[in-house]
């Protein structure tokens, strides 16, 4: 079985698949280093300071003259409300929510791209990981060594996994060393606020609690990787099915925009939370924003992602074992 | 069930796909040592065939066996004595042919570490095994294609039209390397091929196919020998033909020749009776067919390309 993986894992390596996702993770992040850069410093001008706490009040007014405003719709409403609730309470309890150091702007990149960017990266690998034997022709040579077939798909699944888990290490040293170089290496210890649920319109703070930034990072970071693994799992499946990787991204690709397109405008479409791209913002649960439906909480998206992936592992071995390959 | 000698047996094998039957009822035994000639026109079901021998494809009904081993009750072992190339050799591209090989004995088990440098040096590709093979022309993938198949010291050998879109050179080499494999490595080794010269020239047996069927299995020379052809040039010759079509059939005619299959004990009787009748026999001669006469005839004129 090592033996399996490891071929499969030179196979992805050769392909420079991962050279080319780290690439483009570099670019992206000194992109967005940028770009936060500059957002500092028009706030700083704007403010004329630097001090965090008058950019806070300067957040908490803008949102209530937003609130203020005609013509907002009903959920923006509801948003902005909880929104300006979570900032007061940084503000009253001396919290800085965005102090920028390296490991702030991870977790803020991570909780950004967990949705579509990472998941994208993700299916670069995942998508060809079996079509592009079938559509190569080497399945052919593949299957007809003695080894059974649920063993050879079960050396790529690892191989995804495997290469999903180095994508996101590399994803945080990668976000973690460049904007350390703009903004600092500290912020570690820096004490966050996790556990806001939102009970309908209220905010609900009982449960919340102080969290110092590191152990804050590790739970997003699993949380991003669960989605990952379940993003590779779907487009797996996918790449058992059909010969055309092309055919696989399309399809992944359409489901995952969807998925973001959908979470801004299902709120009364109840049962959109039983598909799986609605639910691949877990992060948000951790801080406190509103999830896209009512009731959806860390443990249902949780239990959805993972049926979603258990049923495609499933119809993936099954179809992988039995076909018929010509 | 078997002995010693048989590396390969077939029963009554059967695949449908969807509800048109494609393979109807094959059941066939190579032996060791052989090269089996595959023969059949565009769609026969040469590569359905070999598809199933080699377990890509399930078949529909009938048994398989490789050297005692049935092929979906002990796969491992039953394709452990296999090598094939089905269709292209299709390998990595990305990788070294090197590479490609040792991803391929990392998937058998105990392939000694010096058999990648021995099956490289047999098909002659030391020079470039080192180059990734998207940079190799066919005739080097063809043989890369064949190192692989022969990782694994197979007894039976499956080429599915190993020729293909070879260069004439090309194809002598794979032929006498084909002979070589069995004559002096004892594999047994089958082989599809349409091109009816190329089967001449390299099997010992032959199984000729035709829509899912197998119409004849036999050695090369019998098939040939037992259609054997006399041509005779005769005068005139309306007179003898209707003396020769009371005896025998005749075949064909052309310029001034007729072609009569070949019965030995009956040739000078025949010959008596023209001469007597007046006929002036000019020319009597045998001749072999080429396999692909032999072929036409047998699939009634099918189309072979
Ligand atoms: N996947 C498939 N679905 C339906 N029919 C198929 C499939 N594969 C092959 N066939 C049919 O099975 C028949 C045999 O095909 P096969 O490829 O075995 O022929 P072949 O003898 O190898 O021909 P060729 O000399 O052209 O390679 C053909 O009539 C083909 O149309
Ligand atoms: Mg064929």
């Amino acid at each position: 079985m090592i033996n399996l993986v490891y071929n499969e894992m030179i196979k992805i390596v050769r392909k420079r698949r991962l050279l080319i996702i780290a690439a483009i993770i570099v670019v992206l992040v000194a992109l967005f280093t940028y770009a936060q850069m500059k957002r500092v410093q028009s706030l700083q001008e704007q403010l004329g300071t630097t001090d965090w706490r008058s950019q806070l009040q300067q957040q908490i007014i803008d949102t209530q003259n937003r609130l203020n405003s005609s013509g907002l719709s009903e959920e923006w409403r509801k948003f902005l409300q909880i929104r300006l609730q979570q900032q007061q309470y940084y503000l009253d309890h001396d919290i800085n929510p965005s102090a920028p150091g390296a490991p702030t702007f991870m977790r803020m990149f991570a909780e950004n791209s967990i949705d579509l960017f990472i998941p994208l990266m993700v299916m670069v690998i995942a998508a060809d990981l079996v079509s592009s034997e079938a559509s190569g022709g080497t399945i052919k040579l593949l299957l007809t060594r003695p080894v059974k077939r649920w063993k050879i798909l079960l050396s790529k699944y690892i191989a995804m996994i495997l290469s999903v888990s180095f994508i996101l290490l590399s994803l945080g040293v990668i976000s973690y060393f460049i904007s350390g170089v703009v903004f600092g290496f500290a912020g570690w210890t820096m004490p966050l606020l996790t556990g806001f649920s939102v009970q309908g319109e209220e905010l609900d703070t009982t449960n919340v609690h102080i969290l110092s930034q590191w152990k804050y990072l590790l739970m997003e970071f699993g949380l991003v990787w669960f989605v990952s693994i379940i993003v590779g799992t779907l487009t797996f499946m996918l790449s058992v099915l059909m010969k055309s990787t092309a055919a696989v991204m399309g399809i992944m690709l359409a489901a995952l925009i969807s998925g973001t397109i959908l979470s801004n405008m299902v709120s009364s479409w109840e049962s959109a939370k039983y598909l799986f791209m609605v639910n691949l913002r877990l992060t948000d649960y951790v801080s406190g924003m509103a999830p896209p439906i009512d009731g959806m909480t860390l443990g249902f998206s949780m239990t959805v992602l993972a049926v979603w992936g258990l049923v495609a592992l499933m119809i993936s071995f099954l179809v992988f074992t039995k076909r018929d390959v010509y | 069930m078997t002995n010693g000698n048989v590396t390969l047996v077939v029963k009554d094998l059967r695949k449908k796909i969807g509800k048109k039957e494609i393979i109807k009822g094959l059941s066939f035994e190579l032996k060791k040592g052989e090269v089996f000639g595959f023969l059949g026109p565009n769609g026969a079901g040469k590569t359905t065939t070999i598809r199933m021998l080699v377990g890509l494809i399930k078949p529909t009904s009938g048994q398989i066996s490789l050297c005692g081993y049935d092929l979906h009750r002990e796969f491992s072992k039953a394709i452990r004595q296999i090598g094939c190339i089905v269709e292209n050799p299709e390998l990595y591209p990305y990788l070294t042919g090197w590479e490609n090989l040792e991803h391929f004995a990392r998937m058998v088990p105990d392939i000694p570490e010096n058999r990648i440098s021995e099956v490289v040096e047999l098909v002659g590709l030391q020079n470039r095994i080192h180059d990734r093979v998207s940079t190799y022309s066919l005739g080097m993938r063809q043989r890369l294609g064949i190192a692989q198949a022969l990782l694994g010291k197979p007894k039976i050998l499956i080429l599915d039209e190993p020729t293909n879109g070879l260069d004439p050179v090309g194809i002598r080499e794979m032929r006498e390397f084909i002979r070589f494999l069995a004559e002096k490595e004892g594999l047994t080794v089958l082989v599809s091929s349409h091109l009816l010269s190329e089967i001449q020239l390299m099997c010992d047996r032959v199984a000729i196919m035709s829509k899912g069927k197998i119409i004849r299995i036999d050695t090369v020379e019998h098939l040939l020998a037992e259609q054997e052809r006399v041509i005779w040039k005769v005068e005139p010759i309306e007179k003898a033909k209707s003396l020769l079509e009371e005896e025998t059939v005749i075949i064909g005619e052309e310029d001034g020749t007729l072609v009569t299959y070949y019965e030995a004990d009956k040739l000078s009787s025949w010959n008596e009776r023209l001469v007597k009748a007046g006929v002036k026999v000019s020319e009597i001669r045998t001749k072999l067919p080429t396999l692909e006469d032999l072929f036409i005839e047998l699939t009634g004129g099918e189309t072979i390309d």
